[in-house]
């Protein structure tokens, strides 16, 4: 064992710029996650084909391809045909639209799991299509699902350290950078650590919610 | 792409990203029913370190925690290992966690009554679990299984972080010579794709062989059916996600 406690110090100011460059990019990439999750559920109970299946296609795909080979072809590819974007942004545009896919499920879940008779009486009070939606149903959906939504953003947290490679100073980021300079090995286990510190209490908070919002 | 930089990176790549899916897989798999058990045991100190085993990695980051095993672990115990080494403690130990969560689940589903019928037969508690609760759980953890292999298999990405030459890395390597690179992500991307699709298609098979044993009727599958969660309470209750 040769610890050294001196390069943990003199790592700390670097950490924080971490932790705040991750929780920037966690606060956004669910911000996106959240709305466009929405977004895919509801097109993927449209009633034409031609939204539905294309959406569909869409995003097995992303669900089913790694969130980095994700960001390097946001990070590299995209650039090629439009605007580029910084490390921070092609985190956040590839955490949200990854995970946009998931959220998409847990939504999907919800509106199911409005009762079939919420439905009918949209229908017998003849609601616009519009007004059904935003009235009737998601209030009632969205309300169930928050739990679900808050276990993704602390998948998302944990996912987020990917970021580095695309050369984001996240905590892994400044970790890797601070190693590499110093040539010591410290900074990895305090962000190990930070995660296992912020996501741990976030879940237990997580699971008082769920008991409060769905009965 | 040229056929000799796909014959000396990309196939080689491919091979290596099989083998870490299924060497990974085989340790979280291993890992997982051992925990699974022990957290339905009945002593708290045995249910309490199961379970921090699973709180523990279900709150930390596999990749941190593969940088971890792969530049903290060898200077600080003067011990060397190759990454793919790493790589696969790190998955395995990470999926093991989750699967361990699966197993447990699907334990706690099966009717009490079969257990106290177990303990009627005069069954020792091993006898119990492995002829009577362990095959009747089995069918049920199967599809969770499937999405979680899925993600270990995304997974498999980030040991090119740590320098295994997996397809992922492969693909990052010809970015930097040919200084090209939408061809390169698209057919990585299309090719964990396809990977994604040939797993699921065959963990469906499995599925329909165990429910067929077990006297389930199996369900029906469409194409595109395969490679989503297999029930909407799975998401919701967020062991769909497997994280």
């Amino acid at each position: 064992m040769n610890w050294n406690w001196d390069h943990v110090d003199e790592f700390m100011p670097l950490f924080w710029d971490g932790l705040e460059l991750t929780l920037k990019a966690l606060l956004f990439g669910s911000l996106i996650a959240f709305s466009l999750g929405l977004v895919w559920a509801v097109a993927q109970r449209s009633a034409k084909k031609w939204i539905r299946w294309p959406v569909t296609v869409v995003t097995e795909f992303i669900r089913n391809t790694p969130l980095l080979v994700q960001l390097f072809f946001l990070f590299y590819v995209v650039p090629e045909w439009g605007p580029s974007m910084s490390p921070l942004t092609t985190g956040i545009v590839g955490l949200g639209l990854h995970y946009s896919t998931y959220t998409s499920e847990v939504y999907r879940a919800g509106i199911e799991g409005v009762p079939a008779g919420q439905w009918e009486a949209a229908t017998a009070l003849s609601l616009s299509k519009r007004r059904t939606w935003t009235s009737v149903i998601l209030p009632q959906a969205v309300r169930r699902v928050i739990p679900a939504l808050g276990n993704y953003v602390i998948v998302m947290l944990k996912e987020s350290p990917q970021m580095a490679a695309i050369g984001a100073l996240d905590m892994l980021g400044q970790a890797q950078n601070y190693s590499q300079t110093t040539f010591t090995f410290e900074a990895i286990s305090v962000v190990g650590v930070a995660f296992i510190v912020i996501a741990y209490p976030a879940s237990l908070l997580l699971r008082v919610l769920e008991r409060r919002l769905v009965r | 792409m040229s056929s000799e930089f796909f014959g000396n990176w990309f196939l080689p790549g491919i091979w290596i990203t099989v083998q870490v899916t299924f060497l990974s897989a085989a340790l979280a798999f291993v890992i997982a029913f051992p925990i699974g058990v022990l957290r339905t045991s009945r002593l708290w100190i045995v249910r309490f370190l199961a379970g921090a085993y699973f709180e523990i990695f279900r709150s930390t980051s596999s990749l941190v925690f593969m940088f971890w095993i792969a530049f903290t672990v060898p200077p600080l115990f003067n011990i060397s290992f190759q990454p793919m080494f790493a790589g696969v403690l790190a998955l395995g130990i990470t999926y093991g966690a989750y699967a361990s969560e699966i197993v447990r689940g699907a334990l706690a589903a099966v009717p009490p009554a079969q257990r106290e019928a177990g303990i009627a037969l005069n069954f020792t508690p091993t006898q119990r679990l492995r002829r009577i609760e362990l095959p009747q759980a089995w069918p049920e953890m199967i599809p969770p299984f499937n999405n979680l292999l899925i993600e270990l298999l995304k997974g498999t990405s980030l040991v090119s972080l740590i320098a295994v030459a997996d397809m992922t890395f492969a693909g990052d390597l010809l970015r930097l010579v040919k200084n090209e690179s939408a061809p390169i992500y698209t057919l990585l991307l299309a090719l964990y794709f396809v990977f994604a699709f040939i797993l699921t298609r065959g963990m469906r098979l499995l599925e329909r062989h165990a429910k067929k044993r077990v006297g389930q009727t199996p369900e029906k599958t469409s194409l595109l059916g395969g490679l989503r969660a297999k029930s909407s309470i799975d998401v919701v209750s967020g062991t769909g996600g497997a994280k």
